[in-house]
């Protein structure tokens, strides 16, 4: 198989047809280049704050805000196996183990019960461990780390991570582990800065989304399915997707829209389904008309007349995706990512109101926050929590660069409870700090950030400041790299006091005292770098 | 007094031997008291599968395909097969069932009907949850980290609010290096805190990692065998709270994977593989707490039932009312609680869900008047009585 490299990577992005104006920053703010790296990109990284001085504010947002690949990330991705797989490829290289046993003619009942069937596939397993399908979400773990960290396209990853988790989809739910990298790169990248309607479509018919929130399976009542495997094939309605496609995709769950209104929208929906695995085109979109309620529907307001088919859908994401409810929930999420868990409600009213002047032109309705007065005031800044996924790729940003992810980096995010690909519920990780803030969650994140500036955090090379003249500036120094500024006078003086501490305790007062290693792992675990 | 003094003092404890038990004593003076442990089954569980009412008529013409008879509780319930681990301690009277349990305002959303329920308002979100506004009638918990505990990897809505609380996903990853690049300096930077949450939950989080380390490697009592699921360690490591008596009053953890909207399955399938976790999860939780089972009150919690019909992909969707569980301490067991519906037509819940006939708050308020002696958590709400205990 080839592996699509550069623009190919980006060749189906609907562009808004007009070039975008310059982005127009409020006059008379500061523009804290630390807090637009907080939350424009995953934290500062020497070589973004380099940049964007070099650049000017304005001009790295523009920059940001236009279409482009980091040939670097993507040339370092080129070697993964994965990432360019349709649903179908990667079904057929990564089988399910049960199916692998199945081609190679062993029963998989008796690999439970037979000890030489056992023993058998046992071995089979270490030979092709390689093709298990626990390798897709390991690639798209590490694809994902590589991208966020290393990227240079920061704020399109921010909004890819923003919209996956708005779009969430599970990789722990049957067939979708083999569809959530597909979901990703077809349904969610390509439209980030594009339209809001062309990324609810690509959602709704993607089969990541259809698996998922079942609505592969949801068909009209009364419908009677036929041929040999008819006792396993769907009758009925599934609400699941029309559900969570008000409550969570678009309107909001306080739109005022009823329990029938959801039923209505699950019946304009029967029959959008796909490809079953023997098909030969696995995950494909497919409208199964048959399957589908003819009948009219009023769905909040939405008159859907009798005889359509697949339209009736469409009429619905329509309707559904330019709706001022869809608008104002859509302008609170991304007000609370961008600015703040409680956002000033006349910013998000503004947000809303380009939204919909533009159409969904989610570039326009982000561009909007950044020219905010809001966004750069000393309320916004540092007022966040760190989500873990934001913690982790901020600390590796601050203290080093990334050269290979390997298991640990990955899993100190599940530790974190935030599984990259494996959020259950519908609602994807919360952008609050609620969730996050806990004295369990505490104590992982100050061993992690203990652990990756002493040098043990495989596959991260850790490069920071030399050691000064004398231990406070030394603290300045590693501060301003790891926190962006420098510390407050309390953090420095309890962080003088423990390094003190520790060179009378090893008697090794040169190194100790000045050691930017030990000053980062206690900048990483204080409190100032949870907030961004 | 800082809490430098406090804790070098623990030190120079640790630093002669001297054994856990005895640091607990130099501590506090925690008095033998009871502990409330709530587990929320995420996702709505099928009631009407968990504890089935076989003696209902309209059960079979709802449901074929989801029926599976279990040990029999009385003449009209029985449990679920997958269930069978219970059954030992329903017929010690150690365990009730409560049935047609719900909300008095439901919502179908996940979302919504889990913030409902945790907030206990009935169709609303709250600033707080209700176990933590029963924290707050408990006053301070100055000295006692392990006073309240959510046992998963962040705090559930229920215990969020003004009184700390503590959320740790186990206690063998509660450590943070000693030493003075370690513990101490982090708590120094803490106290200093801007951020309100940071400032006490790192407070929270340094004296609770004095208290852990000897607890995390304790072994199961009387025999008891975990699953090796989440559920099992996370209870697991409840109960070596409740062994290491560090004054643990109530405790929250959850369970997930109950949204079987597709291939629910009878005797064995999608629930029954989470029943039986969580069946053989209960049992043996009761069999390492032994006697001291007396002291504590477990509780199952979901956010609703599902319909009463089968859906049209051998699933069910969410419903409406469902089951709970109460084990332990001193509830009046072996019995089905419950003022029964009914599953004809004219009974379900808008044609299609079984109704609620009991507010989950009733139980609630119950089990944290008897736990905790504390009352009047839900608003506006006057619970009627159940007698639970």
């Amino acid at each position: 198989m080839s592996v699509c490299l550069g623009a190919c990577a980006t060749a189906a992005p609907p562009v808004p047809a007009k070039v975008a104006p310059s982005v127009r920053l409020p006059e008379g703010v500061p523009l804290d280049v630390t807090h637009l790296l907080n939350r424009a990109a995953f934290g500062p990284s020497p070589a973004d704050v380099e940049r964007v001085q070099r650049l000017g504010v304005a001009a790295w947002l523009d920059e940001q805000l236009a279409p482009g690949v980091d040939p670097k990330v993507e040339h370092r991705l080129s070697g993964f196996k994965t990432l360019q797989l349709t649903v179908a490829q990667a079904y057929e290289a990564y089988p399910p183990p049960k199916q692998r046993l199945k081609e190679l003619g062993i029963d998989p009942a008796l690999a439970k019960t037979d000890e030489a069937v056992k023993e058998q596939v046992k071995a089979l397993r270490k030979d092709e461990k390689d093709t298990l399908p626990r390798e897709l979400l390991i690639e798209a773990t590490q694809a994902k780390l590589h991208r966020v960290i290393q990227s240079q396209r920061q704020l399109e990853e921010v909004l890819v991570d923003f919209w996956f988790n708005h779009f969430n989809v599970s990789a722990e739910k049957g067939r979708t582990r083999w569809m959530v990298t597909a979901f990703e790169r077809e349904a969610i990248r390509p439209y980030v800065l594009g339209r809001f309607r062309d990324l609810l479509g690509a959602t709704a018919k993607h089969p990541a989304m259809l698996m998922y929130l079942d609505n592969w399976q949801s068909v009209r009542d009364g419908f009677e399915p036929k041929g040999k495997q008819k006792d396993k094939l769907p009758h009925g309605l599934n609400e699941n997707y029309a559900r969570e496609l008000l409550e969570l995709h678009t309107l909001g769950v306080d739109a005022g829209y009823t329990q029938l209104d959801v039923r209505e929208a699950a019946r304009a929906l029967t029959g959008w389904s796909l490809e079953r695995e023997k098909s030969g085109e696995f995950g494909k979109f497919l409208f199964r008309a048959q399957a589908h309620d003819t009948g009219p529907k009023r769905i909040f307001g939405l008159e859907v007349p009798a005889g359509g088919g697949q339209s009736d859908g469409e009429a619905l994401l329509d309707f559904v995706a330019r709706h001022p409810a869809t608008a104002h929930h859509l302008a609170l999420q991304l007000c609370q990512r961008f600015v703040g868990d409680e956002p000033p409600a006349a910013l998000v009213d503004r947000v809303a109101a380009e939204f919909l002047r533009t159409d969904g032109d989610l570039r326009a309705t982000v561009r909007t926050i950044f020219e905010s007065r809001e966004f750069w005031s000393p309320e916004a800044m540092a007022s966040k929590t760190k989500t873990p996924l934001e913690f982790v790729a901020s600390a590796v940003r601050a203290v080093g660069q990334l050269d290979e992810v390997q298991q640990p980096l990955a899993q100190v995010l599940e530790r974190m409870g935030m599984a990259q690909y494996r959020c259950g519920p519908p609602t994807g990780y919360s952008d609050l700090a609620r969730p996050w803030v806990s004295a369990g969650a505490l104590v992982t994140r100050i061993n992690f950030g203990l652990q990756l500036a002493a040098g043990r955090v495989r596959g991260v090379d850790v490069a920071l400041p030399p050691a000064g003249s004398a231990p406070a500036a030394t603290i300045d120094a590693v501060s301003l790299r790891v926190l962006g500024r420098l510390p407050s006078a309390q953090t420095r003086g309890v962080i003088e006091h423990a390094l003190r501490a520790r060179a009378e305790e090893t008697g090794d007062e040169q190194t100790t005292t000045a050691n930017p290693q030990l000053i980062a792992g206690l900048l990483l675990g204080s409190p100032e770098f949870q907030k961004q | 007094m800082s809490l430098f003094s406090r804790r070098d003092f623990l030190h120079s404890l640790a630093l002669f031997g001297v054994s856990a038990p005895l640091l607990r004593r130099a501590l506090a003076q925690v008095p033998p008291t009871r502990t409330l442990v709530t587990i929320f089954l995420r996702g709505g569980v099928d009631g009407l599968s968990m504890v089935q009412p076989i003696g209902d008529p309209k059960l079979a013409a709802l449901r074929a395909g989801l029926i599976a008879k279990g040990p029999a509780l009385d003449s009209f319930f029985c449990l679920h097969p997958a269930l069978s681990a219970l059954a030992p301690l329903y017929q010690r009277q150690q365990l009730a069932v409560i049935h047609a349990v719900g909300q008095a305002r439901p919502s179908r959303s996940h979302f919504d009907a889990q913030d409902f329920l945790e907030s206990g308002l009935a169709g609303q979100r709250g600033h707080d949850g209700y176990l933590n506004r029963a924290l707050q009638q408990l006053g301070p918990a100055e000295g006692q980290p392990f006073r309240v505990v959510a046992l998963q990897n962040s705090l559930p809505m229920s215990l969020s609010g003004e009184a700390p609380a503590l959320a740790l996903p186990s206690l063998a990853d509660f450590k943070v290096p000693g030493g003075s690049l370690g513990v101490a300096t982090f708590d120094s930077l803490y106290e200093e805190a801007v951020d309100q949450a940071l400032r006490s939950t790192g407070h929270d989080a340094f004296e609770g990692v004095e208290q852990t380390g000897a607890l995390a490697a304790l072994a199961p009592k009387n025999g008891a065998s975990y699953p090796k699921s989440p559920l099992g360690k996370r209870l697991q490591d409840l109960a070596r709270l409740v062994h290491g008596g560090v004054g643990l009053r109530l405790a929250a953890t959850e369970a997930t994977g109950f949204d079987t909207h597709l291939a629910q399955g009878a005797e064995s399938g999608t629930l029954a593989n989470r029943l039986k976790d969580l069946g053989e999860c209960l049992a043996a939780f009761a069999a390492d707490l032994g006697p001291r089972l007396d002291e504590v009150t477990v509780l199952t919690l979901t956010e609703f039932g599902r319909t009463a019909r089968e859906n049209g992909t051998r699933g069910t969707d969410h419903g409406t009312a469902s089951a709970m569980f109460v084990l332990g301490g001193g509830v009046r067991g072996g019995r089905v609680v419950s003022d029964w519906p009914g599953l004809d037509d004219a009974h379900l819940f808008e044609k299609r869900d079984l109704a609620v006939t009991t507010d989950v708050r009733a139980v609630l308020a119950e089990a944290l008047e008897h736990s905790l002696q504390v009352r009047g958590v839900f608003p506006d709400f006057t619970p009627a009585k159940l007698g639970l205990f």
